[in-house]
C-alpha cells in the first residue's frame, strides 16, 4: 500500500531502560520489524513523547503506529491517536515486571522484550486503519412490539429523546395487562395503599404523541434487516400489509399469568370461587364499577374471609410447575388483601406464604398491610375443596408443624408470570413442529438462526450478564418487561426505557457503522473472500449473534450492523477466508511467524499464549502488577475471544517450532462468562480435534492445552505458565524446530 | 470557574460505581456530552469490591474491565475522581454543579510504576479491604483501579515522606503543592448515583460487631474470599487465624427493622447464599454453614440458586431472628442465641465465625444532598421534582447489580430527555 507508513516507538521508562536493552529493541524494529520510522523515548506516554508521535502523524505521515512501552491497558489516555492504526508490544507488565530483576534474568528477559517488538511490527504491517462498516442504516425509528405498561414506557420514553415509534399492539387496543388491573401497587413514597394505575393516562400520552404511531390489531409477519436497516412486514386488521422501515426495536410483549386449570388440587379452573390474582383485579373492577363490595362469583354471597395463596404453582422443584418466583406476587397480595381490608375491615384477608418477597421499600407497604390487620401465615396449602359455597383450605402450618384447615369465602392463587416470547429456537424446528400447540413467532425474523430471540432461561429472553442487563444476543432488539424477567409494573417501566435507551444507542451507532457492545466504538468488521469460501457454513451455524444469513447462492452473507466485532466467525473458517481489517488471520499468524525461534539444543523453549483481551489479559496484566513472575519462555497474543483463534494459528504455530500452546478463555458451560457467549466453548470444541493433528505431526498432545482463566486469577494465572512450561521441558523441545 | 466544555447539553453523573458509570457510558456511547464525577481516587464503587456475583459466581472485575474500556474508547465523556459535588443550583435544562476536587498531589504524568510506595514507609488503613489490612500511604487504590494513577494520602503529603515520595518518581509526577480546587460546571441535567455504604454493624449492639473480632459484615466477608483481599483469599478467623469453616450467616442484620433500616435491602439473602459457596469453595465437605433468615428472598431465578444451596448439606437453615451473641472468652468462639421459630425452641449455638448480612443504606445518609430532592423514607432518592435530576441505582433503591444497571440505564435516557428538551428550547 503507497500511503501506509510504519513507525515503531520504544520507550525505555518506568524501568524498561534499566533492564532491557532499548538500543537493540529499536534496532530489532528497523531491521526486522521493517518499521520506517523509529524513535526511542524515556517518557513516551509524557506530554512531550505524544506529542513526538502525533508531529510524525501529521508531517511524516505515519499510518502505522507500534508503542514498545506498557500494557495496551495502560496509558490509553496518553496513547489515543485516532485514524491509524496502533499496536502495542508490552514490555512493561509483560516483560520487566513479569520477571526477576537478576542477572541471571538478564538474557530471558531481553529475549522476551525482542520478541514483542518483532511480533508487534509483523502485527502492525497486517493492520489496516478500519474505516467503520458501510452497511449503515440510517433509519432511527423504533419499533415497539407490544402496546401494555412496557411498550408504552419504552414508546414515550424513545419519543421524548426526539425519536420517532412504532407501536404494534396485538389487541385491539393499547393498555396490555394493567389496563384490566384496579389499582396497582404502589411504586414511590409513601408505600401504604393501592394507587391508581395510571394506565388511561399512559394510553392517552402514547395515543396523542407526534412521534408515535400505532398499529393495533396487528402482528409482525416479518422482520428482516439489521440495526439501522430493518424492514418490518405488519400484519394489520384486515390482514392487509404494511411495510415500516425501523432502525431497532424493542420487544415488549408481557407475559401470561399461569393457567390456573393446571392447579386443581387447589381448586383452579374446577371451584368458581378460586380465582387467580388477574381474576381478583376483574373482581376487584367490575365491583368499583357497580360501585359494590367485591361478592362471592359462586352466588353473588358476602366475602368475609379471603386467603391467597402464594406461590401456586410456582417455585415447584417437581418439574410440574413453574421452578422460578414471579417477584411480584407477595406485594399484590398485599395489595389485594388492602381492597377488602380498605372496604370492610371486618373482612378476614390471610395471606399464606413460605417466604414473604418484599424487597425494598415492599417493606413500608408490608407493614401497612399488618397495620390493616392483614394475617400472613406462614404455611404451605395442599388443597381446596368446596364445602357448599365455602372453600377449604387444607395446608400444612410451618411454624407450628402440624396441619390445619381453614374456610374462605375466596381464594385467591399467585400463580406465576409466563413470558410471552415466541419460539424457542433452540428446540429444533422439527421437534417444534410436534408440539401439542405449536409455538407463534412474535418476531418472524428472517434470520438464518431462528424467527425470535434466544432464550435465557424459562421462556424469559433475559440477558446472561449480571453487569449488563441489556446485553442481547441479537444485536438492535431488546427485550422489555416481564418478557424479559418476571417482573413488577414499576421494574417494568424502569427496565423499558432502559432498552429504549439501548434501541436509540443501535440506531447512533449503526449510523456510524460501529460496534454495539461490548465491543463500542470498534469500526473493524468482518469481510469475506467468497471466491475461496467452500459454503461449509460453520461462520453462520457459529456466529453467537446471528449476524450472517446465506445469500441465494448460498453464500455467507453478513449482516454487519448485527455484528459484535468478536471474530468467532474468523475461528471457525477452515478455509481462512473471514477477516477484520484490523485483526486477522494474518495479524496474528503473522507475530506467531516473527519471533526468533531458538534451536532445538538451546533449552529455550517457546510457548505461545492466546489470551482472551478480556479476563486472561488483564489476569497477567494484574499478576505481573502483583509481583507474581511466570516463566520467561512465553509470548503472550490477546485474542478478542478465544472464539477467535482459528486453528491454523495452533498448526503453524507447532509448525513453526512452537513447543507448546495455551489457550486462556473464560468459563464455559450454563454459567458461562464469555461475553460473546460461546466463544470459549466453541475454542475448547475446536481443540479437541487438534489431537489427530497433533499425532500426525508426531508431537504429543500435551502441546496443546486450553484452560479457563478468570480475571481474578490473578496468583493462578503465572502458576499454570509454570507448570505448564514445566511439563513441556519434560516432554522435550518440539521437533519441529528449523523446517519452518 | 465554570469548565469549558459543558454546556446545558452536558450530563452530569454522580457517583463512579457501576450505576454512575453505566450511566454515563449509555449516554455517551448515545452521542451526549457526559461527566463524570466521583469522590474516590477510583471509578468501580462497591461492586470492584465484591469477590462473585450471585447467582453465576462470575467476576465483577470482568465486568469493571469492559466498563473501562468502553470508557478508553470514548471521546464524549470526561472523568473527574476525587471530586465531591457539593452544590447544584438552577433548574432541569439549566444547572450549575460547583464541585469540590481534592488533592492527590500525583499528576497525569504518573505511569503507576510503583516508585513512590517503594519510597513511603507508612501505612494507612485500606478502604479497599474495608479497613481489614492497612496500605502504603502512596498507593494504586487496587489493580483496577481507574485512572491507573497513585495517590498520596494527605498524612504525608506536608512530611519528609512525601518530600522522599516526590524524589522516588523519575517522571515529576508528586506535585506536593496540590490544593483543594473548586470548579463550577454547567450541565443540562444530573444523574445522582452515589450509591450505597454498609449499615454501621456496630450500632445493631446485640451482635457484638466491634466487640468480638469474629463477628464480622458481609461486605468484609467478600474480602476474606477474594485472592486479592488481604489473606489472599483464605477464610480465616479475625481473631486468631485459623481457618473459620463453621459459619453463621445472620440475615436482616440491620435490615427490615424499624430501630435501624425500615427497608429490606433485598441482595442480602442472595449474598449469604452466595457466600456459604465460598464456604464450600474453600473447605468442601468440612464446611459448615448457618443461615439465620426471616424469609429467603431470593427472587425471579434466583430461585434456582436458593434450591442449589438447600441441597448443599454443608448448609442449613433456621427460620430465626437471632435475638443476641456471647462470646465464649476462652475459644473467641461467637454464640448465638435465640429461638427457632419453626417449632418454637431455644438455641444456644457456637461457630467460628458470624457473618452479618449487612444492610445497604444510601452512601449520602447523614449527608446533605446538595440539591432540592425527593427522598423516601430510608433516604433513598426519586429525584427533583421537575425530573432534571435523576436518580440512579442503590441511590434510587436497593437494589441488586443487575437491577441497579438497569435503573442506570433508565436514568441515562431520562437525563438524555431533559437535555434533548433544552437543546430544543435553545434552538427554537
Amino acid at each position: 500500500m503507497a500511503d501506509m507508513k510504519t513507525a515503531a516507538y520504544v520507550c525505555s521508562g518506568c524501568g524498561i531502560g534499566d533492564r532491557i536493552d532499548a538500543k537493540q529493541l529499536e534496532r530489532i524494529a528497523q531491521k526486522e520489524g521493517k518499521m520506517q520510522l523509529v524513535r526511542g523515548h524515556e517518557f513516551l506516554c509524557s506530554a512531550e513523547g505524544v506529542a513526538l508521535i502525533r508531529e510524525d502523524i501529521a508531517k511524516e505521515g505515519v499510518t502505522h503506529v507500534a508503542i514498545a512501552a506498557c500494557s495496551r491497558r495502560a496509558k490509553t489516555d496518553a496513547f489515543a491517536f485516532e485514524g491509524v492504526a496502533i499496536t502495542r508490544a508490552n514490555l512493561r507488565e509483560g516483560v520487566i515486571w513479569s520477571q526477576p530483576d537478576t542477572e541471571d534474568a538478564r538474557e530471558l528477559t531481553q529475549d522476551m522484550a525482542d520478541d514483542y517488538v518483532r511480533m508487534a511490527c509483523a502485527e502492525l504491517k497486517r493492520m489496516k486503519v478500519p474505516a467503520g462498516n458501510p452497511d449503515r442504516g440510517t433509519s432511527k425509528r423504533i419499533l415497539v412490539v407490544g402496546g401494555g405498561l412496557s411498550g408504552m414506557t419504552a414508546a414515550l420514553a424513545a419519543a421524548g429523546a426526539g425519536y420517532d415509534v412504532v407501536i404494534v399492539e396485538k389487541q385491539a387496543a393499547l393498555g396490555g395487562r394493567a389496563a384490566q388491573w384496579h389499582r396497582r401497587i404502589p411504586y414511590r413514597n409513601p408505600y401504604d395503599a393501592p394507587v391508581e394505575t395510571g394506565i388511561a393516562e399512559l394510553v392517552a400520552a402514547a395515543g396523542a404523541h407526534p412521534r408515535i404511531k400505532v398499529h393495533v390489531n396487528a402482528t409482525l409477519a416479518q422482520t428482516k434487516g439489521a440495526p439501522g436497516r430493518f424492514s418490518v412486514s405488519v400484519c394489520v386488521e384486515g390482514g392487509d400489509m404494511v411495510t415500516e422501515e425501523v432502525g431497532a426495536i424493542v420487544q415488549a410483549t408481557g407475559f401470561t399469568p399461569y393457567d390456573i386449570a393446571r392447579l386443581p388440587e387447589l381448586g383452579g379452573g374446577t371451584n368458581p370461587n378460586v380465582v387467580d390474582q388477574a381474576g381478583l383485579e376483574r373482581l376487584a373492577l367490575e365491583a368499583a364499577a357497580k360501585g359494590e363490595p367485591i361478592r362471592r362469583p359462586s352466588d353473588g354471597g358476602e366475602v368475609k374471609r379471603v386467603v391467597f395463596l402464594q406461590c401456586a404453582g410456582q417455585r415447584d422443584d417437581s418439574g410440574a410447575h413453574l421452578p422460578y418466583c414471579s417477584g411480584h406476587c407477595c406485594l399484590t397480595s398485599i395489595k389485594q388483601a388492602m381492597y377488602f381490608k380498605d372496604a370492610s375491615p371486618s373482612i378476614d384477608t390471610v395471606v399464606m406464604y413460605t417466604d414473604l418477597r418484599t424487597p425494598g421499600l415492599g417493606e413500608d407497604f408490608y407493614r401497612a398491610g399488618q397495620a390493616r390487620g392483614i394475617l400472613f401465615t406462614k404455611g404451605r396449602a395442599s388443597s381446596v375443596t368446596a364445602d357448599g359455597a365455602l372453600c377449604k383450605v387444607a395446608f400444612r402450618d410451618l411454624i407450628l408443624d402440624e396441619d390445619a384447615a381453614i374456610d374462605a369465602d375466596l381464594v385467591v392463587l399467585a400463580t406465576g408470570m409466563v413470558a410471552n416470547s415466541g419460539v424457542n429456537i433452540d428446540i429444533p424446528e422439527e421437534e417444534r413442529q410436534k408440539m401439542e400447540v405449536k409455538p407463534v413467532s412474535v418476531l418472524n425474523l428472517a434470520y438464518r438462526q431462528g424467527p425470535d430471540m434466544p432464550q435465557l432461561k424459562y421462556g424469559f429472553t433475559d440477558s446472561h450478564f449480571i453487569c449488563f442487563p441489556y446485553e442481547t444476543r441479537r444485536t438492535g432488539i431488546y427485550a422489555a418487561g416481564p418478557v424479559r424477567r418476571p417482573m413488577d409494573m414499576a421494574q417494568a417501566a424502569e427496565d423499558a426505557t432502559g432498552a429504549a435507551l439501548k434501541a436509540i444507542q443501535a440506531v447512533e451507532n449503526a449510523g456510524l457503522g460501529r460496534a454495539a457492545h461490548p465491543r463500542v466504538g470498534d469500526l473493524s468488521f468482518p469481510t469475506a473472500r467468497l471466491e475461496g469460501c467452500t459454503q461449509c457454513k460453520r461462520c453462520t451455524v457459529e456466529c453467537p449473534f446471528g449476524a450472517i444469513d446465506e445469500d441465494e447462492k448460498r453464500y455467507p452473507l453478513f449482516n454487519e450492523s448485527r455484528c459484535r466485532r468478536c471474530g468467532t466467525c474468523m475461528g471457525a473458517c477452515p478455509v481462512r477466508v473471514i477477516s477484520f481489517e484490523n485483526y486477522s488471520v494474518d495479524t496474528v499468524g503473522n507475530q506467531i511467524k516473527a519471533i526468533d525461534m531458538p534451536d532445538e539444543f538451546s533449552e529455550k523453549p517457546r510457548i505461545l499464549v492466546l489470551a482472551c483481551e478480556n479476563d486472561a489479559y488483564p489476569a497477567l496484566d494484574m499478576a505481573a502488577m502483583s509481583g507474581a513472575m511466570y516463566s520467561a519462555f512465553v509470548r503472550v497474543i490477546p485474542v478478542r475471544c478465544l472464539g477467535s483463534v482459528n486453528t491454523i494459528w495452533i498448526t503453524d504455530a507447532l509448525n513453526g517450532g512452537w513447543d507448546g500452546v495455551m489457550l486462556m478463555g473464560c468459563k464455559k458451560g450454563d454459567d458461562y462468562q464469555c461475553h460473546f457467549v460461546k466463544g470459549s466453548e466453541m475454542a475448547a470444541y475446536r481443540m479437541s480435534k487438534t489431537d489427530d493433528t497433533l499425532k500426525q505431526m508426531g508431537l504429543e498432545t500435551e502441546r496443546v492445552a486450553t484452560y479457563e482463566v478468570a480475571i481474578t486469577d490473578v496468583a493462578r494465572v503465572s502458576q499454570l505458565i509454570n507448570e505448564y512450561v514445566a511439563k513441556i521441558q519434560e516432554i522435550g523441545m518440539s521437533p519441529m524446530k528449523g523446517f519452518a | 470557574m465554570t469548565a469549558r466544555v459543558a454546556t446545558n447539553e452536558s450530563i452530569l453523573v454522580v457517583g463512579g460505581g457501576i450505576s454512575g458509570m453505566t450511566a454515563a457510558l449509555e449516554a455517551a456511547e448515545c452521542g451526549r456530552q457526559v461527566i463524570l464525577a466521583e469522590k474516590t481516587p477510583t471509578l468501580g464503587g462497591r461492586t470492584a469490591l465484591l469477590y462473585r456475583y450471585f447467582p453465576k459466581m462470575c467476576h465483577p472485575v470482568c465486568g469493571l474491565e469492559i466498563n473501562l474500556r468502553r470508557l478508553k474508547a470514548n471521546r464524549n465523556l470526561r472523568i473527574l475522581t476525587m471530586a465531591e459535588v457539593v452544590r447544584i443550583e438552577g433548574a432541569r435544562g439549566d444547572y450549575t454543579a460547583t464541585l469540590r476536587i481534592a488533592p492527590r498531589y500525583v499528576n497525569e504524568n504518573c505511569t503507576a510504576c510503583g516508585a513512590c510506595a517503594e519510597a513511603v514507609a507508612s501505612t494507612i488503613p485500606n478502604p479497599y479491604n474495608y479497613g481489614l489490612d492497612r496500605m502504603k500511604a502512596a498507593y494504586l487504590p487496587h489493580a483496577m483501579a481507574y485512572p491507573q494513577r497513585y495517590v498520596l494520602d494527605p498524612s504525608i503529603a506536608g512530611t519528609e515522606e512525601g518530600q522522599q515520595a516526590r524524589a522516588a518518581c523519575r517522571y515529576g509526577a508528586i506535585d506536593l503543592d496540590m490544593k483543594e480546587e473548586t470548579i463550577a460546571l454547567k450541565v443540562g441535567a444530573v444523574v445522582w448515583a452515589t450509591g450505597w455504604k454498609p449499615y454501621d454493624a456496630a450500632k445493631i449492639q446485640p451482635y457484638g460487631y466491634g466487640r468480638y473480632a469474629n463477628v464480622i459484615t458481609s461486605v468484609e466477608f467478600e474480602r476474606l474470599a477474594d485472592p486479592r483481599g488481604p489473606t489472599g483469599g483464605a477464610i480465616l478467623r479475625p481473631s486468631d487465624g485459623k481457618p473459620a469453616k463453621n459459619v453463621a450467616f445472620i440475615q436482616c442484620a440491620g435490615s427490615r427493622d424499624e430501630n435501624h433500616l425500615r427497608h429490606c435491602s433485598r441482595i442480602c439473602c442472595m449474598a449469604s447464599l452466595k457466600q456459604t459457596q465460598y464456604l464450600r469453595e474453600a473447605y468442601g465437605e468440612d464446611a459448615r454453614s448457618t443461615i439465620y433468615y426471616i424469609d429467603i428472598r431470593a427472587i425471579d431465578r434466583f430461585e434456582d440458586f436458593y434450591q442449589k444451596v438447600q441441597h448443599d448439606a454443608t448448609v442449613r437453615f433456621v427460620k430465626s431472628k437471632v435475638a443476641r451473641i456471647a462470646e465464649d472468652e476462652k475459644t473467641r468462639n461467637p454464640i448465638l442465641h435465640g429461638v427457632d421459630t419453626e417449632g418454637y425452641h431455644h438455641y444456644a449455638t457456637s461457630h467460628d465465625l458470624v457473618v452479618l448480612a449487612i444492610g445497604m443504606e444510601p452512601e449520602v445518609t447523614g449527608a446533605q444532598v446538595p440539591a432540592e430532592v425527593i427522598e423516601d423514607s430510608s433516604g433513598f432518592i426519586e429525584g427533583a421534582a421537575d425530573g432534571g435530576i435523576v436518580a440512579a441505582g442503590v441511590a434510587a433503591a436497593p437494589l441488586d447489580v443487575n437491577r441497579a444497571v438497569q435503573s442506570a440505564t433508565a436514568a441515562s435516557l431520562r437525563a438524555i430527555a431533559v437535555v434533548h428538551r433544552a437543546a430544543a428550547t435553545e434552538n427554537a
